[in-house]
């Protein structure tokens, strides 16, 4: 049959590659152009754009963009201010979160089923919808700090922090993956005498690599990426994040070379980490199609 | 099994209680309140105690009314028309300005059509947020399908065994791990009016018959704009759900039918889409929620502008809640939207159940 001559194979084949090459186009385009921008100066970045020399590393290539861009706003404070939000909010969400799953899966408790259920509802909640409310709520809640008693939550690490801590998805993912494990493991434990604790840190945890990395990895692609949140409760400079911190450069005139400059110096890292996380990013993601 | 072994209330209520009490603080709570603040007067900071107000927040936003309007005419009773011999109406602000006219006070234009001689008007007490309203179904409207639809093509296209297609899943899912204001102001330059790299793109392609357009300062292609490069940043995600959702259907079903002849269409028909019922229902519903709390994009990209062309329902409720303070109107639009998302999804729920 002429359709499985060899040299037809080799054309369906080429054209297969050619299809997925051009849409890979479509999805790089504009990172290469923020990278490729952010080396230039901001005229010769505005010239190049109307010729394929916007994507090419051409013409007078330089880091000076990174370095007016710190010089422009506090990079260093923001850049420092999301990373310590998104650290604190991924370990502290991993640990709460798993407790309560493992509670919800393991012990049998009064209210059990009641509690799960809410914690579940809670998934049709768009955040968007609570944002308003909760900033009142924020703006009025106590907090004991080392100034004593403290009224409102604006403007601080903890209001960017402690909301985000819990959430439904989290929770879901660990029970869905604490039921896949045998209950023998934790009734042998309990037999031998173990607390509940020692069960949780010793017998479970070892064995939620996968979820744990799961866990960690959409908690950090939300908290890296806030804007609406910190947007509304974060006015002062020393505690904004990268993403806020990006309405420095279009105050008065705009250097594209720097935006271009601080894009990449805050997309960068977290693509490295994707780029060698790969399988583990999208395994997360596919993750929480399962069983919906 | 309940059993002794496993039974322990203090155990068990003192492992789930932060993760519960912060759900209830930060979740929970707040989205009842929005529904207590809609009813009331609230501001974020003021000198007045807060009020309760009834239904009137909803009024405001949602009150909408048709008028007719005969056109004008002269002493003797013919009709007047302008240089252009278009019929003259009397204006809408006379009207809602009027004494005669106390229901109709506060509203302003929304848009009309002409029905034979006389003009039909709606005004609504709110024209920002019916635009707004209007705007987010279009959007959701259009994203929804078209994403998902994309996301499964791209899956079927990953879903072969070639070599070198994680390279291009690799690809095709970064966006998603870059932050929608990042892709919003890049895209910027994608959309710009004057050297844009889209319109160079279309300049090259058509030889130079291109005519510019200012594709986010023009009113009728702002949003679609937005709409496309939404669809751009998260199609991927929605990818790499189809995808495990593909590869859950059992490579013997897929033998069986090129045993039987099955064409490619019928293969997709018969096998592949059946097997992807849960993931569809689930993509749906992923994708509705999300349009409905598109915020960044607009924020960056054309703050509601031009003409209001892009307003949305979340970007309305900061804008109101946060930039004016006015938390009770925030709330008010909130709980409009989460009705919204809810009966949607409902509604889809039951469209796609299973009828067996």
């Amino acid at each position: 049959m002429a359709a499985l001559s060899p040299g037809n194979q080799g054309v369906r084949l080429a054209v297969r590659y050619l299809v997925l090459i051009l849409i890979a186009l479509i999805f790089i385009f504009p990172l290469l152009f923020m990278l490729m921008n952010s080396l230039k100066p901001t005229e010769q970045l505005l010239a190049d754009t109307s010729s394929l020399r916007a994507f090419l590393p051409v013409g007078d290539l330089s880091l000076d963009n990174y370095v007016d861009a710190f010089k422009r706003a506090p990079v260093g404070t923001f850049v420092f201010n999301s990373v310590l939000v998104t650290g604190v909010t991924v370990i502290a969400s991993l640990f709460i979160c798993s407790l309560a799953a493992f509670s919800f899966v393991f012990l049998d408790w009064v209210g059990r089923g009641i509690l799960l259920s809410i914690i579940l509802a809670t998934l049709i909640i768009p955040f968007e919808t609570i944002a308003i409310p909760l900033l009142l709520i924020v703006s009025k809640l106590p907090w004991f700090g080392l100034n004593g008693l403290e009224i409102g939550w604006l403007n601080t690490y903890r209001v960017q922090i402690i909301p985000w801590i819990a959430d439904g998805l989290t929770i879901f993912l660990f029970v869905q993956y604490f039921k896949d494990l045998p209950s023998e493991l934790v009734e042998a434990a309990r037999v031998e005498g173990a607390s509940w604790w020692q069960v949780y840190r010793r017998v479970i945890m070892p064995l939620s690599g996968p979820v744990l990395a799961t866990g960690a990895i959409l908690k950090f692609l939300v908290m890296y990426n806030q804007y609406l949140w910190p947007l509304i409760v974060v006015q002062e400079e020393s505690y904004r994040p990268v993403m806020v911190g990006l309405g420095y450069f279009f105050q008065l005139n705009v250097a594209w070379g720097e935006v271009m400059a601080y894009l990449s110096l805050i997309t960068l890292p977290v693509l490295a980490f994707y780029l060698a996380l790969q399988r583990a990013f999208i395994a997360s993601i596919a993750s929480t199609g399962v069983k919906g | 099994m309940a059993s002794r072994l496993t039974t322990s209330n203090r155990a068990g209520w003192g492992f789930a209680i932060p993760g519960f009490a912060l759900i209830a603080i930060f979740i929970v709570l707040p989205f009842f309140f929005a529904f207590g603040l809609s009813l009331t007067d609230q501001r974020l900071v003021s000198p007045n105690p807060t009020r309760y107000v009834g239904l009137d927040n909803y009024r405001e936003l949602l009150d909408v009314t048709v008028i007719t309007l005969e056109p004008q005419r002269d002493e003797a009773g013919e009709l007047i028309r302008d240089e252009d011999g278009n019929l003259e109406y009397p204006k809408v602000r006379d009207i809602t300005r009027s004494d005669d006219y106390p229901q109709y006070s506060g509203m302003r234009e929304w848009f009309r059509w002409q029905s034979g001689q006389n003009a039909k008007v709606v005004i609504a007490s709110d024209v920002v947020f019916m635009k707004a309203l209007v705007n987010t179904l279009v959007f959701v409207m259009v994203v929804a399908p078209v994403q998902a639809g994309l996301a499964l093509v791209l899956a079927l296209l990953i879903n072969q065994r070639i070599r070198g297609i994680n390279i291009f899943r690799t690809i095709y899912f970064m966006p998603v791990v870059v932050s929608i204001v990042v892709v919003s102001l890049l895209w910027r330059f994608i959309y710009s009016g004057n050297d844009g790299l889209l319109n160079n793109l279309l300049d090259a392609l058509t030889f130079g018959a291109w005519q510019p357009i200012d594709w986010l300062g023009n009113p009728s292609t702002a949003l679609g704009s937005i709409m496309a490069m939404s669809i751009w940043q998260a199609v991927g995600f929605h990818m790499v759900i189809w995808l495990s959702g593909l590869q859950t259907i059992s490579p013997t079903l897929y033998e069986a039918a090129t045993i039987e002849g099955a064409s490619g269409w019928q293969t997709f028909r018969y096998v592949t889409w059946p097997g992807l019922r849960n993931t569809a229902v689930l993509i749906l519903i992923v994708i509705t929620m999300q349009a409905f709390a598109v915020f960044a994009q607009i924020n960056v990209m054309t703050s509601g502008g031009p003409l209001d062309s892009t307003q949305t329902l979340v970007f309305q409720a900061v804008v109101r809640g946060y930039g004016k303070q006015d938390i009770s109107g925030g709330a008010t639009i909130s709980v409009i939207l989460f009705l919204l998302v809810l009966s949607i999804s409902l509604l889809q729920r039951w469209l796609t159940r299973d009828r067996r």
